[in-house]
């Protein structure tokens, strides 16, 4: 029972960044009928978002000490982060530690002009193009800004902490009764699990509550004759791009902590992600988020021991599995909508 | 007055046979003429430089081509020497080789065996490279290994760890410099028996490919050997990010160790998951719960950050050595690029000097003379203390570096400290072990 309780916990994270970025995928291609694969590269966009805040905050002058060394045996330099200068060691040090958190503030708007401009200088061009064009240019997209990251950025991982105050984690098991150290949780991703409640919220809220939201439904079910009411339909379903490549973004600073950013790491999870909207049916909201985090429980159950020993391999195949067996008995996902992706 | 008849059958006849000169591999046709496969005979001499330019590692190759563009400058007299000045064979002048000056050609390996391949058979075809290193992979060492085997090249590896390499795959035109499995195992074990006694759990995550097996198998054996007890090995997929599913299960296991057979972004992405779960602060079975690396790199390191504080692995090589090899190397190196070298441009720097020197002693680039020149050589002045380049399967025999991530590092390249320097004797063992047969040396001819 602790075990799974355990392996449940572990699928919610990873459900949520799935949730996220399906979510995302969803948006867009709900409003603009583009299939977008390059919405892993946004994600690990954001995830870098949160390197290069850490690295401007950690922009240094070099001092001088003179009583240690360099590995030449020259008198060694030392940096000292300009945040120290300018608020004082201790409050610098800490800004530096929250530099992930405080990274959300500057990857919203990275994000949203990252979204916007790929929307209107590329993405904008294949609306009527045939999808297997709007595939091939998203991905070739992808790759190219997986290409940029990995010149700037190098190939291995960025390590990118979390604040001190979240690092290590908590005896989830003892609270609720169960033997110490048998169900242990790592603090941040409680952190994670929580701010893709919140992002998942804010953005069903946004569409459902706002004039603007409205707008952009009813473009999403019948967009000619939103046109038609001399709405500016495709100002919005830009905006639209731009939040759904911030969703993307956060998703990816939060994130750092979790897996050490490398260009990489978009394409790893685009692949499912695409397969969670799937499941959860193309064009629908509730159903990319509720396929999120189906499946990434899932994929944490089939990485138990246990499973392994008796199929191995299955975590590696269980969420196609579940896919084809979606597909088979409910050909439009678990929450699809007539007439989305068959005409 | 003469004429001359061109009919459409004849140019045809005559495009056939033109075309399929052509299109037989210079590989092939060279040797009609040369005693062996690229044999130079201008000026210059073309080496072939192997590395990951792209890909994961791709970090580890761009560190390998600077070695290697230091080695060429040292080997035709630029520079200030490096480790020539070191290195106990004299027969390297600074005036290229075999007087001729050395030229390189580079390839790009994309950690894919495929690719390595293709780039390696590019530069012995069209560059006229006569001797192919480097790489980062031991799936990329096998394949390109046996590639040069059939071309009639030497094959001098570069960061290779499987025991497969001068194990069962082993071939006689290849020849490996970088330690293996067996010896991170035969090293670390005393060590962690040491610090964490006889009496220990360990569970084993590995990476799901050839490296990862060998090395699971030297490290169980070795602490099995000690009085450790296995209480479960996993294998992990090689494209796994987020190992907390793996590494959830373990404190419910009652492993007291966990041992990540794991390397590059596996290893940084394992480890900061362990650590993320709070296992180092851990006490199973009355002991504080201890993590286990047995492969360490420095730029690995420096992608967990400071979450390889405290922990043990093993090392080919370290810039902070104290010996003069590896003072004149770092010297060299951190000179021309602001910064030390890591162990894989440490072992391709080397190999790519004892490939020079063995030309040198042998006094041809015959693939089987320098094999020949190379088989039971002993040297020293490299970094690494006397070593040996076992006959039996081209596997170098040295010390081997016992590390620990360092508590309090200095700066972003200080991150691992020495904590033992195995003696070769600990870690030498049969070359039939790991079976798998050199066969006869291949010169293309």
């Amino acid at each position: 029972m602790d075990a799974l309780l355990l392996q449940f916990l572990n699928g919610l994270d990873k459900g949520s960044a799935y949730a996220l970025i399906a979510l995302g995928l969803t948006l867009i291609f709900g409003t603009l009928g583009v299939v977008n694969f390059a919405h892993g590269a946004l994600f690990m966009i954001g995830a870098f978002c949160a390197v290069t805040l850490n690295r401007i905050l950690t922009l240094s002058h070099e001092v001088i000490d003179e009583t240690r060394t360099d590995f030449l045996g020259n008198p060694l330099k030392v940096d000292v982060p300009y945040v120290y200068d300018i608020f004082g060691e201790a409050t610098g040090a800490a800004i530096i530690d929250w530099s992930v958190p405080l990274a959300i503030l500057f990857a919203i708007p990275v994000m949203i002009g990252v979204g916007v401009a790929m929307e209107r200088g590329l993405i904008r061009h294949f609306y009527k193009r045939p999808h297997a064009d709007q595939i091939l240019v998203t991905f070739g997209l992808a790759i190219v800004l997986q290409e940029i990251i990995k010149y700037y950025y190098g190939a291995n991982p960025i390590p990118t902490p979390a604040p001190a105050a979240f690092t290590g984690s908590f005896d989830f098991g003892a609270m609720i009764g169960f033997e110490p150290n048998t169900i242990i949780y790592p603090y941040w991703r409680l952190v994670y699990f929580c701010f893709a409640a919140v992002i998942i919220g804010a953005v069903f809220a946004f569409l459902q509550f706002t004039t603007f939201g409205m707008v952009v439904r009813a473009g999403m079910a019948d967009r000619e004759t939103v046109g038609l009411l001399g709405i500016d339909i495709d100002r919005r379903f830009t905006i639209m791009f731009g939040m759904a490549a911030a969703v993307a973004g956060l998703a990816g600073v939060m994130y750092a902590p979790i897996t050490s950013p490398n260009y990489h790491m978009g394409m790893d999870f685009l692949v499912l992600s695409f397969v969670v909207v799937v499941v959860g049916g193309m064009g629908s909201l509730p159903g990319a988020v509720l396929a999120g985090f189906l499946l990434g429980i899932l994929e944490s159950f089939a990485s138990m021991r246990e499973v392994l020993e008796i199929v191995p391999g299955l975590n590696q195949i269980i969420i196609y599995l579940v896919a084809i067996v979606i597909l088979l008995t409910r050909p439009r996902g678990l929450m699809g909508r007539k007439g989305v992706m068959e005409e | 007055m003469s004429k001359t008849d061109v009919s459409r059958r004849g140019v045809l006849k005559t495009s056939a046979v033109a075309g399929a000169g052509l299109a037989v591999p210079t590989i092939f046709t060279a040797q009609s003429a040369a005693a062996f496969t690229n044999e130079p005979t201008g000026s210059s001499v073309t080496l072939g430089f192997n590395v990951p330019q792209t890909g994961p590692y791709a970090d580890e190759g761009a560190d390998e081509l600077r070695a290697y563009e230091l080695a060429v400058e040292h080997l035709n007299g630029g520079g200030d020497g490096g480790m020539m000045n070191t290195f106990s064979s004299k027969a390297l002048q600074g005036n290229g080789i075999l007087g001729k000056k050395v030229e390189y050609v580079t390839g790009d390996t994309q950690t894919k065996s495929d690719a390595a391949r293709a780039s390696a058979k590019s530069m012995i075809e069209k560059d006229g490279a006569v001797m192919i290193t480097g790489g980062s992979s031991s799936g990329v060492a096998v394949a390109v290994q046996a590639l040069c085997q059939e071309a009639g090249v030497i094959f001098m590896a570069g960061l290779t760890h499987s025991n497969d390499t001068t194990g069962k795959d082993k071939k006689a035109n290849g020849f490996r410099h970088f330690f293996n499995s067996y010896m991170s195992g035969a090293a670390l074990a005393p060590i962690l028996a040491a610090n964490y006694g006889n009496d220990r759990k360990a569970y084993h995550l590995t990476a799901d490919y050839n490296w990862g097996y060998t090395t699971e198998e030297a490290v169980r054996n070795s602490t099995e050997a000690l009085g450790w007890d296995t209480v479960a090995a996993v294998k992990t997929p090689l494209t796994q990010t987020d190992f907390s599913s793996y590494i959830a299960p373990v404190l419910q296991s009652g492993a007291d160790v966990l041992v990540l057979n794991h390397y590059g972004g596996n290893m940084v992405n394992s480890l900061t998951n362990a650590v993320q779960f709070g296992l180092r602060d851990k006490e199973v079975n009355g002991k504080n719960f201890e993590i286990v690396v047995p492969l360490y790199s420095r730029l690995m390191a420096r992608g967990a950050g400071a979450n390889v504080k405290g922990i043990f692995g093993s090392t080919n090589w370290h810039w902070s050595l104290p010996d003069a090899g590896t003072q004149a190397f770092v010297k060299s190196f951190g000179t021309k690029y602001g910064f030390p070298p890591s162990q894989a441009a440490h072992t391709c720097y080397v190999q790519a000097l004892l490939y020079a020197d063995a030309v040198e002693r042998a006094g041809s680039f015959n693939p089987c003379a320098v094999g020949e020149a190379l088989e039971g050589f002993q040297f020293d002045g490299m970094g690494n203390g006397p070593t040996l380049y076992r006959a039996a399967d081209h596997q170098c025999f040295k010390d081997v570096l016992v590390v620990k991530g360092k508590e309090n590092p200095t700066s972003e390249f200080d991150l691992l400290e020495i904590v033992e320097i195995t003696p070769v004797s600990q870690v030498t063992y049969d070359a039939s072990i790991f079976g798998g047969e050199l066969g006869a040396c291949n010169p293309g001819a």
